[in-house]
């Protein structure tokens, strides 16, 4: 079969790497765009939180996909490493770099970080197996209960230790992204003379605001300026 | 002229299965000496010495043959951008430096002897489809299909590879997609070599993936290592060239 | 020995023509069973391998090198003629004809120069067909140059590449037949040996270059393109390896060499700078189309190039050659430098170099377009002398380049041994006593795609398929006298590197049979050399063993052949009382000190039968016939 063997090509490889890097880059601008709302208080980031839930089948299908994306992502990304290391089974004993950057020298370190992050993170939040997450659901003035978001994440940032946590892991996902989001280009074969420059300096440029985005939130709990009021049971 | 000192740590192995390891040396030379003639003077040393000179490839000494190959303190070819090892003159290094010399380290370039490395991985590579099918006396007239000047330029930077295998050696992954991209994108580049496109960027990528070689992770060591400075654009053309290939269910 | 060249009869347009039609066939079914051998697999013997299994013939192919593409061919740096006639500024077939028969100093055969021409303009076709990356106009058709020795532009180039562009375009046709199956590759293995069965080639014995198995492999047919001799000099533009052991090895079976003599040193290299130098490197003559050449008036002036006025400095070619000027033919450019940096006006280090001055180009074209043209020359300058070519005059002096002497070859490329073809810079056929600049390019192709083909097509429809195997019994001798040679090589356990004996060797050739020659020192040369390879043979120390990967062995096979070649040479240029295009008798010259031609005694191949190490060998005279030029004293006044 044509496709299996072009999947199973080195250039089949990359272009994985790419697709579901993209897409897992797009969750991710999603995911912050969403995140962002506990700016504007608990009523919107419960409401969008809410929203998401009543899409039901649709929310679903789409973890579905994230889960197929990450899983595609880090099983070619490991098939690669061991053939990497199958390439190249005696190193150097001087060992020096004239140019390659050191996030994209680490890429499959920064990107099992980035995997324990999220698995942590799952953890943390979607199973809230881990941390704290203050009281669970909110009362509407309708008198039904919705998953209180807000609350949870306020509560989940007030712990130092997962402050520190989120933030060493942004960091390594700034530094996962700066090189990813400009090698996909490259994988797919997208590379031109006068936009290759830019791209690479744009890359790196949405990657750090994507980690420091990300980074406002527990920061912004951690230093009092997003706060919760205790809910009225 | 001045003078000058050197301690060099070389790689010896004496076969291919046998065990090898870094050996320390000094040797003096001078700046006018190219990097391959310091090493001549040694090996002049050690066979008076009566004992076995270092083995390292090399040919033409002007850089255009491809045949010298070492890695010089981690750098394949050493520190001069552009310029392969026969090309580096001692001017580079000055009095007292410590050098490290090893082969170019790559599964699909199993080691000889000491510096020395097989390479016909590049040639299956190139045998593979790195040609026009063309018979010797069908050609039509020279003149007959136009070329842009600037297409034909750039045709011609991705042919000035040598085929040295310094991208191998600098790429972490062992990757031969810059010397594979470089055969591609200069016949892609070229009307002639156009129709067989599709099925030239298939069959390499198979050769190459075959022989060994790791694949990119588009970290660009390789052209930066590059005596001929072959632009990483040849890899983004090689691997577009595949996709479409393959998403036209092209297959050799 | 039958020196019949074997010309056809008929005017001289038509006799290639008629030949091919001449020629016997084999048919199309039978060409499988044929297996030939080709030895070599530089620009000659990539395109005669691919060409003759694109045919049908099975063929082996070796080279010492590591990959058919890293043959010496691919430092050819400016160019390769065409009489194409694209610029429309009078060329013809005639023209390219008559120029290399002129160039050569009336010293060639008519008739394989009259078939180089014709078959030139095929040669651009094919090569734009592999791919070949020809430098273009900016309305898409080829662009030429001009080169030594012609006043037209004939000249197809990449760059200052030209040689790496055409054998990568050979280099991949082979590689399409290797993939086929018609060709077997044997990379790494150096031919040490021809077999001859009953008076035929039938074979080659190989030394394998990793591992040190000698091996044994048959044919219908072996064709040698193996390159020229120059390192028999120590310091030469040739890369490193180049040898004559493939062709020393066959005129030692009987195979006649023509004209060794014939050395042509080239006029701008960069000059030597130390004891250690291994080799000269080339600045392709292409940079005398926009350099100037010249040198102080005064001798010993030490000011710096752009210090010296104008009305100081001697353009020594432009005043002596008007019409030609900087672009004089190399043996006329090289003796001219020669005695310049004699009479004690050169300049640089040791005073052993002219100045090649692009100062007025870049001003009349600016740098932009000098970098276009010799981008890589300067370069490679800059990084060979840590000088700056754009802001200074580059320092250049003769240096030796190619070597038209060769195994002798009829008018089918077949040697004096039936069966053994030479192609390429290893036969002697069409450059007479000097070869025009891009001439060898165009031959080395001409004979591997165009003209074997058919000749050792014709041999072989004479022959039974597979008629010897590798258990004759003269397999077997011949690789018991390697081996033997080879243990002996070993067993000396001398005092001296191999390296030590070329460089002596080379300077005793440079000195005396390089540049000028006279009586006295050929004489002298022919006591030192037998001295120094019999000190060889007591004193030479080769370390390791000859059953694993040993570069010492494999030069010291070389350099014992180059001992007895060198001799030959010598013996050749004594033999030859005359001045000829690169041979130049100082007893032999004019008023004004130019080569003076006996065409009286001399017109004539010398080809030479071996006799043993130790013995003379036999000197056999082509006569040269020529029919269409009229010999006349070559000016380029
Ligand atoms: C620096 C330089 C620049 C030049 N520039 C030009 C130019 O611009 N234009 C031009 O026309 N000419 C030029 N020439 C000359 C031209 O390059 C050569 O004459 C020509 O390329 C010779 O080609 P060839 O095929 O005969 O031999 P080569 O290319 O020398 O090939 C010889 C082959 O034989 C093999 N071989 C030799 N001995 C053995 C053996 N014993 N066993 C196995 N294999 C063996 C080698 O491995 C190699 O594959 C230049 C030469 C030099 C040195
Ligand atoms: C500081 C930054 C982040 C915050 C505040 C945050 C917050 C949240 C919250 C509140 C949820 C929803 C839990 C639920 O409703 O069940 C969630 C889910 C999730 N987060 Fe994050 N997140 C952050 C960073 C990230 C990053 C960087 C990634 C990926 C690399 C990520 C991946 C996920 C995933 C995969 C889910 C599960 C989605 C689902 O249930 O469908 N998060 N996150
Ligand atoms: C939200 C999580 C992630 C995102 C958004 C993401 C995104 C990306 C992107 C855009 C690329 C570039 C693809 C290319 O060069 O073509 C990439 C490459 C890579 N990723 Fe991830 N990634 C994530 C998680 C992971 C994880 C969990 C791993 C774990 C192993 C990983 C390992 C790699 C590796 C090794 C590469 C380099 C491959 C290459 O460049 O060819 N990534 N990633
Ligand atoms: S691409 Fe560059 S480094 Fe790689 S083989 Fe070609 S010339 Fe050498
Ligand atoms: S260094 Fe290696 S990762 Fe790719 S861009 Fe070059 S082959
Ligand atoms: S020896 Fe030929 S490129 Fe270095």
């Amino acid at each position: 079969m044509r496709i299996l063997r072009f999947l199973n090509s080195s250039i089949g490889a990359k272009v994985t790497m790419a697709v579901t890097g993209l897409a897992l880059s797009g969750f991710v601008v999603g995911h912050l765009t969403g995140n962002l709302l506990v700016f504007s208080g608990r009523e919107a980031m419960n409401d969008y939180a809410q929203w998401l839930k009543s899409l039901g089948g649709g929310l679903w299908i789409a973890r579905g996909g994230l889960l197929a994306m990450f899983i595609l992502h880090i099983a070619t990304a490991i098939k690669l490493k061991r053939g990497h290391k199958q390439a190249r089974p005696v190193g150097y004993a001087y060992q020096s770099t004239i140019q390659a950057s050191q996030a994209s020298r680490t890429m499959i370190l920064s990107g099992l970080l980035v995997l324990g992050f999220v698995l942590m993170h799952l953890m943390h939040f979607t199973f809230r197996a881990i941390g704290d997450h203050g009281m669970p659901e909110e009362v509407l003035a309708d008198g039904t209960h919705r998953h209180d978001v807000f609350g949870m994440l306020v509560a989940g940032f007030e712990n130092d230790l997962y402050v520190a946590v989120y933030t060493a892991s942004m960091i390594v996902l700034g530094s996962h992204l700066s090189h990813g989001l400009h090698s996909l280009f490259q994988s797919l074969g997208l590379r031109h003379e006068a936009y290759t420059p830019l791209i690479e300096k744009a890359a790196s440029a949405v990657a750090w605001l994507l980690a420091l985005g990300f980074l406002t939130i527990p920061w912004a709990v951690r230093l009092g300026f997003v706060s919760a009021e205790p809910l009225a049971q | 002229m001045s003078n000058m000192r050197l301690k060099l740590h070389i790689w010896r192995q004496s076969s291919p299965n046998a065990q090898g390891g870094l050996k320390t040396y000094e040797v003096q030379a001078n700046e006018h000496m190219s990097f391959l003639e310091m090493l001549d003077v040694l090996n002049e040393e050690l066979v008076g010495k009566g004992e076995e000179p270092v083995a390292f490839e090399h040919d033409c000494r002007e850089g255009i043959c491809g045949t010298c190959n070492m890695v010089i303190n981690g750098n394949p070819h050493g520190p001069q951008r552009g310029t392969t090892v026969c090309q580096l003159h001692m001017r580079a290094f000055k009095d007292g430096d410590e050098i490290t010399i090893e082969p170019w380290r790559a599964s699909a370039f199993p080691l000889i002897k000491d510096l020395v490395v097989d390479r016909s991985s590049f040639d299956s590579i190139i045998q593979a489809g790195g040609y026009v099918s063309v018979r010797t006396g069908s050609a039509p007239d020279a003149n007959e299909i136009p070329i842009g000047k600037a297409d034909a330029d750039e045709a011609f930077d991705y042919a000035t590879c040598i085929g040295c295998g310094a991208c191998v050696a600098a790429c972490k992954n062992a990757s031969a997609m810059l010397f594979t991209g470089a055969k591609f994108s200069h016949l892609e580049k070229l009307p002639q070599g156009q129709v067989e496109a599709d099925r030239r960027a298939v069959a390499m990528v198979d050769a190459m993936d075959e022989a060994g070689f790791g694949a990119c992770t588009n970290q660009y060591e390789c052209s930066a290592a590059c005596p001929k400075e072959i632009p990483v654009e040849a890899i983004a053309r090689l691997n577009r060239g595949y996709v479409r290939a393959s998403s036209r269910g092209v297959s050799v | 020995m039958n020196l019949d060249a074997n010309i056809p009869s008929g005017p001289i347009e038509k006799k290639w023509d008629q030949r091919r039609f001449d020629l016997k066939l084999v048919n199309p079914a039978n060409k499988r069973k044929y297996r030939v051998l080709v030895v070599g697999t530089g620009l000659a013997g990539a395109s005669a391998a691919a060409t003759l299994s694109e045919l049908g013939y099975q063929v082996d192919a070796f080279t010492f090198h590591d990959s058919p593409r890293r043959a010496h061919s691919i430092a050819a740096q400016g160019g390769i003629n065409a009489a194409k006639n694209y610029q429309g500024d009078g060329d013809s077939v005639h023209r390219l004809f008559y120029d290399t028969v002129k160039g050569g100093d009336f010293r060639s055969r008519e008739a394989n120069v009259h078939r180089l021409a014709q078959v030139s303009v095929e040669i651009i076709d094919q090569c734009v067909a592999q791919g070949v990356p020809f430098a273009r106009e900016y309305g898409g058709t080829l662009a030429n140059r001009s080169f030594g020795g012609a006043q037209v532009s004939r000249t197809f180039y990449a760059r200052g590449q030209t040689g790496q562009q055409l054998l990568i375009g050979a280099y991949s046709a082979l590689s399409k037949q290797i993939k086929a199956g018609g060709v077997r590759m044997h990379n790494k293995k150096e031919m040490v040996d021809v077999v001859v069965v009953d008076g035929h080639a039938k074979g080659i014995i190989t030394r394998c270059l990793r591992t040190g198995k000698l091996e044994r492999h048959h044919g219908d047919a072996v064709v040698l393109a193996t390159g020229g001799y120059g390192n028999v000099f120590f310091l030469s533009t040739n890369a490193m390896n180049c040898n004559v052991t493939a062709a020393h090895r066959a005129y030692r079976r009987g195979a006649a060499f023509a004209n060794p003599c014939y050395t042509q040193i080239h006029p701008t290299c960069i000059p030597v700078s130390g004891d250690y130098q291994s080799k000269l490197t080339l600045m392709s003559e292409s940079l005398r189309n926009d350099g100037r050449i010249w040198v102080p008036k005064k001798q010993g002036d030490t000011r710096a190039a752009a210090d010296i006025p104008e009305n100081e400095r001697d353009y020594y070619l432009e005043r002596k050659y008007p019409s030609f000027g900087n672009l004089s033919p190399r043996d006329i450019a090289s003796r001219s430098a020669k005695e310049a940096c004699d009479a004690g006006l050169g300049v640089g280090p040791g005073g052993l170099g002219v100045y090649l001055d692009f100062a007025a180009s870049i001003e009349r074209l600016g740098e932009q377009t000098i970098r276009e043209r010799y981008g890589n020359l300067f370069q490679m300058y800059g990084k060979i002398t840590g000088e700056n070519p754009y802001k200074t005059p580059m320092r250049i002096y003769p240096a030796v380049h190619y070597t038209m002497g060769g195994l002798w070859v009829d008018y089918h490329l077949q040697s004096t041994i039936p069966g053994l073809f030479v192609a390429g810079e290893a036969n002697f056929s069409d450059h007479g006593a000097n070869r025009l600049g891009a001439s060898a390019l165009m031959q080395g192709l001409a004979d591997g795609y165009f003209v074997l083909p058919y000749t050792v097509g014709d041999y072989l429809a004479g022959q039974k398929p597979g008629q010897t195997n590798d258990s004759h019994a003269a397999f077997a001798e011949t690789e018991n006298e390697s081996r033997a040679r080879l243990e002996r090589l070993i067993g000396v356990q001398g005092e001296r590197t191999v390296d030590s004996f070329h460089r002596e060797l080379g300077k005793i050739m440079w000195d005396k049979c390089g540049m000028a020659r006279n009586k006295q020192g050929l004489e002298q040369a022919l006591q030192e050399i037998p001295a120094l390879r019999e000190e060889f043979w007591q004193n030479v120390r080769v370390p390791g063993s000859g059953e694993d990967f040993n570069q010492e062995l494999e030069k010291a096979g070389r350099v014992a052949d180059f001992l007895e070649f060198g001799e030959l040479m010598c013996r050749d240029a004594l033999a030859r009382e005359e001045s000829c295009g690169g041979h130049f008798r100082e007893e032999h010259q004019t008023d004004e000190g130019e080569a003076k031609r006996d065409d009286e005694k001399f017109s004539h191949v010398t080809a030479w039968e071996y006799k043993g190490v130790d013995n003379a060998p036999v000197e056999h005279r082509e006569p040269l016939v020529f029919e269409n030029v009229k010999l006349a004293v070559r000016s380029y006044k």
